[in-house]
C-alpha cells in the first residue's frame, strides 16, 4: 500500500459494507474517531479502509441500516503455533517504533478460568431450595474491620451493644464498581458510577484521578483511593468518601505504575488531579514512602488520623505469588479491608509483555489469602474484596463462595455502557466515550443513561445471586462466604483443588 | 405541554435524528427507500444538526408560544392549536412564499424544493411520539412538559 | 488455629428427623417411659439408622462428678481411652453401662461410663479452665484413641444413642430404668447408608445436649469459622457445628443462650431496620461479627443443659417444632401426637414463629 508501513497492511480487522443497504448517511464517518469511513467527493459515496479499524464496532451499532459487519481479518499467516500472527505483528510494530507494546483491557490471552471450572451446589429433597421471589433473601454486605467477640447488655427492649464498633461500609449487593481514575474514563462516566452507585446502595471508586468538586456530594457511596502518584489527593478529598483505598498494585500490571498521557489531560481533569494541563500524569511503580510493609502502617494510619478514625482504610495489592502472606502483612498493618486484583483485570493501558505475563488468576489468590487469614485467626479483622475479571453473577457467587466478602467490577461495568474490549483505552480516542476526555468523544456518554444500565446491571446481578442462594438453601449471603462445600471443581488437578480447597466434582 | 428538548451536553451528532424523521414522514416509512428515492422527489428532515467545533445539537421547531411564522404565513398554513398549543401546518394551504422561513429565529423551518413546500416538524402526530425521540441513540433529545 | 490440611474434604450427613423434648420446671423426675412413648409415635420420621435420648438428673449419687459415657468399638479402644482418661482424671466410677439384649440391636459396641474429677495436678493445660479441660480431653479421645468416642461428658446427665429405632435403642440402653428431669430424645432418617452410633443424636459437649432436625446448608463456613476457634469437627454432621458453636458462643464469649440463638437464626434485615436504633445497633454488629455462626438452611433444634430447653427454628421455619405447657412441664416437639400421647391434656400448645427461641428454665 502506498505512504505506509507494511505493518498496517496486516490488520485486524475487515469491514464489510452490505452496498444494498448503504445509504450514504455518514452517521460511521461520524462515529468513528479512527477515520476508517470518509466521505469520497470523487466517487460521492462513502469509502472506508479497514487497515485503520482497531475492531470497536461503533459503526456496526450505529449504523441504521444494519450494514456493516466488522469481522476478523481472514488473511492470515502460514500455520504455526509458535509464531503466531500476534507475535508476528507485535515484531513488525516494534520493529518500525522501537518502542513498548502498549495495550488496554484485561490479559485476552488463553490461559485457565478456574470460575468456569467451579460448579454450584443445588438442594434436592433434603432441604428445600428457597424463593427469593417469596421469601427474604438477603445479600447486605459490610466491609470493614470486626471483632472477634460482641458484649450485650440485654434490656427489656432487647439487647444493647457494648462498645462501638469500627467504621463500616453497607453494600446491599456484594458488588462495587472499581477503581477507574477520572482521567482514565471521563466525568460523564465517574458521574453515572456515582449515581448508580447511590441508587443501589453500593460503592464506586474513584481510581487514582481523584474526585471532581461536583461529585463530592455523592461521597456516601464513594471511596476515594491513594496511589503512588497521589494524584488529587488533598484533606477535603480523604474525608470526601466513605472509605479510603490505598492502591499498591493493580491486577492488569502488578509492579509497575501508570502512565495517564497527556491527550488525556483537559482543563478539568488537570484541575482534579492537580497537574498541568496536557501533560503526562506518571505515577511511580512503588510508593515512594512505602518500602516495606511498615511504611504501609504509617501511610494507613496516616490516612486514619487525617480522616479521624471514621472511614475504612483498604489497601489493594494485585494477586502475585506470596500474595497471602503480604495480605496477611497488610491486615496486621491495620487495613480494614484487603482488595486482591486477579491478573484479569482491566487496565487503561499496560505495557502488553506485563499485562499478559505479570500476576496470578484471582480465583487461586483469593482462596489463598482467605485461608491464609483464616489460619493466622485474623479473618475478622479485615474485609476481603476480589476483583479482575468477574464477568457475570456466577462469578460473583463464586467468589464469595472461595471467600470474598464482595467483588469490585471494572470491564463488566464498561461493558454495561458499550465498552466492546477493543483494548485500545490508551489512544484516548474511545469511540464508545468511554477512555477519552475528547470533547467530541466524551459526550457519547450521557450520564443518566449509563447510571441507568449501570443500576440496571447491579440490580439484575443481584436478582441473580439471590436465586443462586436460594438454590443452594441459603437466604443470607454470609452462610455463602468462603463456604467453599458449595464449589466442586470440574476438569481440575488436585493442587488445583487443594488450593481452592474444593472437592472434586463427584466426591 | 410535551416538548422536544435537545440536550446539547450528550449531542454526538450522529444525526440518527434526521433519518428517523425522513423516514417518519416518508411514504414508504422504509428508512432505505426513502433517503434513494423519495428524497429525489424533495423529501426533507424537519430536523437539522447543527454543529460547531466539538458541540452540536439537534433543532427543530419549538412550537413557541407566540410563533412568528404563524405571524408571517400569508396563507393561513401555519395556525397554532388553541388546545394542544402545537404550531401546526396545513400543506394544502402552503404557497410556498418562505416568509415563515425568514420570520422563523430558531431556522427550523426547511424547504420541500419539489413541491414549493415548507417542511416542518409536526411532532410526528401520526406516530404518536416524535420518531427522533425515539432513534436517538444517547438520549440527547427529551419528549417532556416542561410546564 | 489453623484449619487442617484439606479442611474441605469431608463427607458431610445429611437427615431427616423428629424431636421430642420434655423439662420439667421443678426437677420433678420423670420416668424414661415418657419420651421413650413419645419418640414411639414418630417412628415414622426415622429408618432404624439412629435414634437416641439425653437425660438430666439421672446420676444423683455422683452429681459433681463429670459422667463420661464412652462407646468403643473394641475393648482395646476402650482400653487406650481409659489410660487417656486416667492421664487426666481421678476416677471415682468405671463400670459398663447396663443394656439389655434385644433382637433389634445387632453387634452393639462396648457402652461404658466413668465418673470424674480432673486430676489437681493437669499434666497439659494447665492453665485452661475447668470447661476447657474437659473438652479437650473429650477432643483427644475422639481425634486420636482409635475405636473409642466419648457421647457425653456432663454433670449429672447422659446421652443414650446408636443404630437403630429411638424405641430399640431405649430398650437397649434399659433407659426405662432412669429418671429425670430433662429429657430429650431423638429419632433419625439419613440418607447414606453408613450408620455409626456416635453419628446418632443428641450430641453433647460438656453439659450441653443437642438433638436437631434439619440440614444445615451453611455447614462448610460454621465448620471453618469452628476451626478459627479451635473447634475441630471430626463427626461429620452438622449437628457438631451447632454444639461446638453454642460452646463457643455462650462459654467462651459468654454470651447468653438467648443471644446465641440470634446469632443462629438472626432477624432478617428488613425488620432490623424497624427496630430502635440501640437494637439496631446491636443486631447489625451481632450480623457482622457472628455471620460466619449463622445457621443457614432448615432446622428445628432443641439444646439442653442441666437447667434449660431451648427449642429453636430457622428464619422462615422450614421444619416443624411445637411447645406446650402443662402444670410444671414443658414439651417440646416435632409433631403435637407425641406430645398428646404421653400427655393427652394440655394447658397450651402453640407453634413458635420461625427464628424465636422458646427458652424452658428449672426453676431455681
Amino acid at each position: 500500500m502506498l505512504f505506509k508501513p507494511i505493518s498496517q497492511s496486516f490488520h485486524d480487522f475487515l469491514v464489510e459494507r452490505d452496498k444494498e443497504r448503504c445509504i450514504n448517511c455518514e452517521v460511521c464517518v461520524r462515529q468513528c474517531p479512527y477515520d476508517v469511513y470518509y466521505w469520497d467527493d470523487a466517487r460521492q459515496q462513502v469509502m472506508h479502509d479497514s487497515s485503520k479499524c482497531i475492531g470497536c464496532h461503533r459503526c456496526e451499532a450505529l449504523c441504521p441500516t444494519a450494514c456493516i459487519t466488522v469481522r476478523r481479518n481472514p488473511a492470515e499467516f502460514r500455520p504455526n503455533s509458535l509464531w503466531t500472527g500476534t507475535y508476528i505483528k507485535n515484531l513488525f510494530k516494534q520493529a518500525d517504533t522501537g518502542g513498548v507494546l502498549l495495550s488496554g483491557c484485561g490479559c485476552p490471552q488463553d490461559k485457565p478460568i478456574y470460575w468456569d471450572k467451579l460448579q454450584l451446589d443445588a438442594s434436592q429433597v433434603t432441604n428445600p431450595s428457597i424463593d427469593p421471589l417469596r421469601e427474604p433473601m438477603e445479600t447486605r454486605t459490610f466491609l470493614g474491620s470486626k471483632p472477634d467477640m460482641l458484649e450485650f447488655e440485654e434490656t427489656p427492649d432487647g439487647p444493647c451493644l457494648k462498645g462501638k464498633l469500627s467504621p463500616q461500609l453497607t453494600l446491599e449487593y456484594p458488588i462495587m464498581f472499581g477503581a477507574m481514575s477520572f482521567g482514565a474514563i471521563n466525568f460523564n462516566l465517574h458521574k453515572a458510577m456515582a449515581l448508580a452507585a447511590t441508587e443501589t446502595g453500593i460503592y464506586y471508586n474513584t481510581g487514582e484521578g481523584g474526585l471532581h468538586q461536583t461529585l463530592y456530594k455523592y461521597g456516601k457511596n464513594t471511596i476515594v483511593q491513594v496511589a503512588s502518584g497521589r494524584f488529587g489527593v488533598h484533606r477535603d478529598y480523604l474525608n470526601a468518601g466513605a472509605a479510603i483505598e490505598i492502591k499498591v498494585g493493580q491486577g492488569a500490571k502488578p509492579g509497575i505504575g501508570g502512565h495517564l498521557p497527556g491527550e488525556k489531560i483537559d482543563e478539568e481533569v488537570s484541575k482534579t488531579r492537580m497537574v498541568p494541563l496536557g501533560s503526562d500524569a506518571i505515577s511511580p511503580a512503588p510508593h515512594h514512602d512505602i518500602y516495606s510493609i511498615e511504611d504501609l502502617l504509617q501511610l494507613i494510619y496516616a490516612l486514619k488520623e487525617a480522616t479521624e478514625y471514621t472511614k475504612p482504610v483498604s489497601v489493594k495489592i494485585a494477586a502475585v505469588h506470596n500474595a497471602a502472606a503480604i495480605a496477611s502483612g497488610i491486615v496486621r498493618a491495620g487495613a480494614d479491608i484487603v482488595v486482591i486484583d486477579g491478573f484479569r483485570g482491566g487496565t487503561g493501558a499496560a505495557p502488553t509483555m506485563i499485562r499478559d505475563n505479570v500476576g496470578l488468576p484471582i480465583e487461586l489468590c483469593l482462596a489463598a489469602v482467605d485461608r491464609r487469614l483464616r489460619d493466622d485467626g485474623i479473618r475478622n479483622q479485615a474485609s476481603l474484596v476480589a476483583s479482575g475479571g468477574i464477568r457475570c453473577s456466577a462469578d460473583v457467587v463464586k467468589a464469595i463462595a472461595l471467600g470474598a466478602d464482595a467483588v469490585y467490577i471494572g470491564s463488566a461495568a464498561l461493558i454495561a455502557v458499550g465498552c466492546t474490549m477493543c483494548g485500545r483505552c490508551y489512544t484516548g480516542k474511545c469511540p464508545w466515550g468511554i477512555a477519552t476526555n475528547e470533547a467530541r468523544l466524551k459526550k457519547r456518554q450521557n450520564p443518566d443513561v449509563a447510571a441507568k444500565r449501570l443500576a440496571n446491571l447491579v440490580k439484575a446481578w443481584g436478582h441473580e445471586i439471590q436465586e443462586m442462594l436460594g438454590g443452594m438453601g441459603l437466604n443470607s449471603i454470609e452462610s455463602l462466604r468462603g463456604n467453599t462445600d458449595k464449589l466442586r471443581g470440574i476438569g481440575l488437578n488436585q493442587i488445583e483443588l487443594d488450593t481452592l480447597g474444593v472437592k472434586a466434582a463427584g466426591q | 405541554m410535551k416538548r422536544i428538548y435537545p440536550q446539547k451536553d450528550y449531542c454526538i451528532g450522529c444525526r440518527i435524528c434526521e433519518l428517523a424523521c425522513i423516514t417518519a414522514h416518508s411514504k414508504s416509512k422504509d428508512l432505505i427507500i426513502a433517503m434513494r428515492e423519495e428524497r429525489k422527489q424533495g423529501l426533507a428532515s424537519c430536523k437539522e444538526v447543527y454543529e460547531r467545533g466539538a458541540a452540536c445539537v439537534a433543532l427543530s421547531c419549538r412550537h413557541c408560544e407566540n410563533p412568528m411564522c404563524v405571524a408571517a404565513c400569508i396563507s393561513g398554513a401555519l395556525i397554532k392549536d388553541p388546545t394542544t398549543g402545537n404550531t401546526l401546518y396545513d400543506a394544502d394551504k402552503c404557497v410556498g412564499c418562505w416568509s415563515c422561513l425568514m420570520a422563523c429565529p430558531f431556522g427550523a423551518i426547511h424547504r420541500n424544493m419539489q413541491a414549493s413546500k415548507i417542511v416542518k416538524c409536526d411532532m410526528c402526530q401520526e406516530r404518536g411520539a416524535p420518531a427522533c425521540v425515539d432513534a436517538c441513540p444517547n438520549k440527547a433529545l427529551l419528549f417532556e412538559d416542561r410546564g | 488455629m489453623k484449619a487442617p490440611a484439606r479442611f474441605w474434604d469431608f463427607n458431610k450427613d445429611i437427615s431427616g428427623c423428629g424431636v421430642f423434648g420434655v423439662l420439667h420446671k421443678k426437677r420433678g423426675l420423670i420416668d424414661g417411659d415418657m419420651p421413650i412413648k413419645a419418640m414411639c409415635t414418630m417412628h415414622d420420621r426415622g429408618n432404624g439408622q439412629g435414634g437416641g435420648f439425653a437425660a438430666y438428673g439421672i446420676y444423683p449419687d455422683f452429681k459433681d462428678c463429670y459422667a463420661f459415657h464412652l462407646l468403643c468399638e473394641t475393648q482395646e479402644g476402650l482400653d487406650n481411652a481409659e489410660a487417656v482418661i486416667k492421664t487426666y482424671f481421678d476416677i471415682k466410677e468405671s463400670q459398663p453401662i447396663p443394656t439389655r439384649r434385644t433382637l433389634a440391636i445387632k453387634n452393639p459396641p462396648i457402652v461404658w461410663r466413668f465418673f470424674l474429677t480432673p486430676k489437681e495436678d493437669r499434666p497439659r493445660w494447665k492453665d485452661a479452665s475447668e470447661a476447657d479441660y474437659i473438652v479437650s480431653v473429650v477432643m483427644l479421645i475422639n481425634k486420636d484413641v482409635k475405636d473409642a468416642f466419648v457421647l457425653s461428658s456432663g454433670k449429672d446427665m447422659g446421652a443414650f444413642k446408636g443404630v437403630g429405632f429411638p424405641e430399640d435403642i431405649a430398650d437397649f440402653f434399659r433407659l426405662d430404668e432412669y429418671k429425670g428431669y430433662i429429657w430429650t430424645g431423638h429419632n433419625r432418617f439419613p440418607t447414606n447408608s453408613q450408620a455409626w452410633w456416635g453419628g446418632a443424636h443428641p450430641f453433647t459437649l460438656l453439659d450441653w445436649a443437642i438433638v436437631h432436625n434439619g440440614e444445615i446448608s451453611s455447614y462448610g463456613i460454621n465448620r471453618r469459622y469452628l476451626a478459627q476457634h479451635d473447634y475441630l469437627c471430626t463427626l461429620h454432621t452438622d449437628t457438631e457445628v451447632v454444639a461446638y458453636l453454642l460452646d463457643m458462643l455462650t462459654r467462651k464469649h459468654k454470651l447468653s443462650l438467648r443471644m446465641a440463638s440470634y446469632i443462629f437464626a438472626p432477624p432478617f434485615w428488613d425488620e432490623i431496620d424497624r427496630m430502635p436504633p440501640a437494637q439496631q445497633e446491636a443486631f447489625r454488629a451481632l450480623r457482622m461479627v457472628y455471620g460466619p455462626a449463622m445457621l443457614n438452611g432448615p432446622f428445628a433444634i432443641l439444646v439442653t443443659n442441666n437447667t434449660t430447653m431451648m427449642g429453636l427454628n430457622d428464619r422462615v421455619k422450614l421444619r416443624p417444632l411445637l411447645v406446650a405447657e402443662k402444670d410444671d412441664m414443658v414439651f417440646m416437639s416435632s409433631e403435637e401426637s407425641s406430645i398428646r400421647e404421653v400427655q393427652r391434656d394440655l394447658d397450651r400448645i402453640w407453634a413458635p414463629k420461625a427464628g424465636e427461641p422458646v427458652i424452658a428454665e428449672v426453676e431455681a
